[in-house]
């Protein structure tokens, strides 16, 4: 009787060991994963946040004619429409992130990527992109044409 | 002289018994057979990376790991080093060998079912050895900083982006970033020649030590045919013939990186479009091919989710081939494994021929 509860007590007590010593070598492991894992996470760049730029002279931008724009760090498509309508879009193809250009025998703006193509309302019309390109807004002040975010 | 090798020999004998390990390479045979040629294509990719190594070490000495400085240094080393066209043909020429070499290695494992009991070890290492020679070609892409390299990796890194839950942490881990910046760049090149190589290094050990220590798979049926039982002594024969082929593979390679010297194109602009007619390397073909017919949605699910998801799990699938044929493993013939293999050879080839021709 008594060699049972003995080894019982004995039991619990490794039990209590290994419990202890196990989660000790968890914590272990987790001091050191974690610095590892937020070390390769990049740190936030602070970035001026741009809300217009400046494209150019209204005389200077042809009829169906598309030109990239660098707007802060991503690239923007201008595009202008036979009828001389101006529209603006961010030029990332909402499929798998490539460039996007103007293709005036086509009269599409097109993804040389995957073949993906959008009207010039931006909207996918054909190829593998599951949403339109996301607007800006075309401002023309004078002879200026600006290219300003959405709000 | 002689007499002066022999005493390093013993000397090296005495303390760590080399002559166990003659005596074992002395007992070592390779099985002759309709099939041996395909024997040889595992030496071959293992000399293809050697090559990768020496020349990549070289390169190291004037590439420049940095947006503004990589593809200048690859000028550099194209026009201004000294047989630095050399090196860097050599070095791209030989990675795409390589990756050839070792997929034929893979398929002919495959179809000859050698990945089976015992070989399951040996069949892994040799799938994670092909992804990571993948990853090689991938990262390695990269490292001029052209205009071709810079979208192709935005496709690939965004392909990763869209596994559900896990896809967009692995994407700015591969990036560095939310876009492909310089910093993508550094951490490509930190994948290229530090954690691929360690990584590859250690199942190419397990590799080698198991075929050595397992010797060559025979063919099904090979044992019960006592006519057929040829075999040939790998120590030297083997290694001789093996080497002459090595000789040729180098000659080939030299051809090749004189005759095409490996183009650096354009440098990158993260403000141009996407060039027409952009393409990823040919043994990324298939797969981007492929992205292109499926549809934007289906069922709901984004056709890209639905395509890597397909890819990832044929990829898997494939790995697993010891364990869910267990035919072969008990000496039967199994036909279902070669038609999936004759699919997938079919299918790769197909697309990879369409990829080339749109």
């Amino acid at each position: 009787m008594e060699n049972i509860e003995q080894t019982l007590a004995k039991q619990s007590k490794r039990d209590f060991l290994k419990y202890i010593l196990g989660g000790s070598f968890l914590a272990w492991v987790a001091t050191i994963l974690y610095p590892l894992v937020a070390y390769l996470k990049p740190p936030k760049q602070a970035e001026v946040e741009v809300t217009s730029v400046k494209v150019g002279k209204l005389q200077d931008i042809e009829k169906e004619s598309g030109q990239i724009v660098k707007f802060g760090n991503k690239p923007v498509i201008l595009v202008r429409a036979a009828n001389g309508e101006l529209s603006a879009f961010n030029a990332t193809c909402t499929h798998l992130d490539c460039t996007v250009q103007f293709r005036k025998d086509m009269g599409v703006i097109w993804c040389a990527c995957h073949n993906g193509k959008y009207d010039l309302t931006g909207r996918n019309i054909a190829g593998p992109p599951p949403r339109p390109l996301d607007p800006l807004r075309v401002v023309v002040q004078g002879e200026e044409v600006f290219i300003s975010k959405n709000v | 002289m002689k007499n002066k090798l022999l005493t390093i020999y013993r000397w090296i004998d005495e303390r760590v018994e080399l002559r166990d390990l003659i005596e074992f390479m002395g007992k070592k045979y390779v099985p002759v057979h309709e099939h041996s040629v395909w024997y040889y294509f595992g030496g071959v990719s293992l000399f293809l990376f050697i090559i990768q190594v020496v020349t990549g070490i070289l390169l190291l000495f004037y590439y420049k790991g940095s947006e503004e400085l990589a593809f200048e240094s690859i000028q550099f080393i194209m026009s201004k080093v000294e047989f630095g066209w050399l090196i860097r043909s050599i070095h791209s020429w030989a990675a795409n060998l390589f990756i050839l070499a070792a997929i034929i290695h893979m398929f002919s494992v495959y179809f000859t079912k050698a990945y089976r009991k015992p070989r399951e070890i040996t069949w892994l290492t040799g799938m994670a050895m092909l992804f990571l020679g993948m990853g090689f070609g991938f990262s390695g892409y990269l490292l001029p900083w052209n205009e071709l390299a810079f979208f192709a990796t935005k496709v690939g890194t965004d392909i990763a982006g869209v596994v559900p839950l896990i896809g967009k942490p692995i994407m700015i881990l591969l990036r560095g970033g939310e876009d492909v910046t310089g910093a993508t760049l550094s951490r490509m090149f930190g994948f290229h020649v530090a954690i691929f190589p360690g990584l590859f290094v250690v199942f190419l050990g397990i590799h080698l030590l198991l075929v050595q220590r397992q010797g060559m798979s025979e063919p099904i049926g090979f044992e019960n045919s006592p006519a057929n039982q040829k075999t040939m002594p790998f120590f030297p024969n083997f290694l001789l013939r093996d080497l002459l082929l090595w000789l040729l593979v180098l000659n080939v390679i030299a051809i090749l990186a004189v005759l095409f010297p490996w183009e650096l194109g354009v440098k990158a602009d993260p403000f141009a479009s996407a060039p027409s007619g952009i393409k990823p390397e040919w043994y990324f073909m298939f797969m981007f091919q492929s992205l292109k017919y499926i549809p934007a949605q289906v069922f709901f699910v984004d056709g890209e989710v639905l395509g890597i998801l397909l890819f990832g799990l044929a990829g898997l699938i494939w790995t697993l081939v010891p364990f869910w044929d267990r035919k072969s493993a008990a000496g039967q013939q199994n036909r279902l494994v070669n038609y999936v293999g004759l699919f997938v050879v079919l299918y790769m080839i197909l697309f990879t021929i369409i990829g080339w021709l749109a």
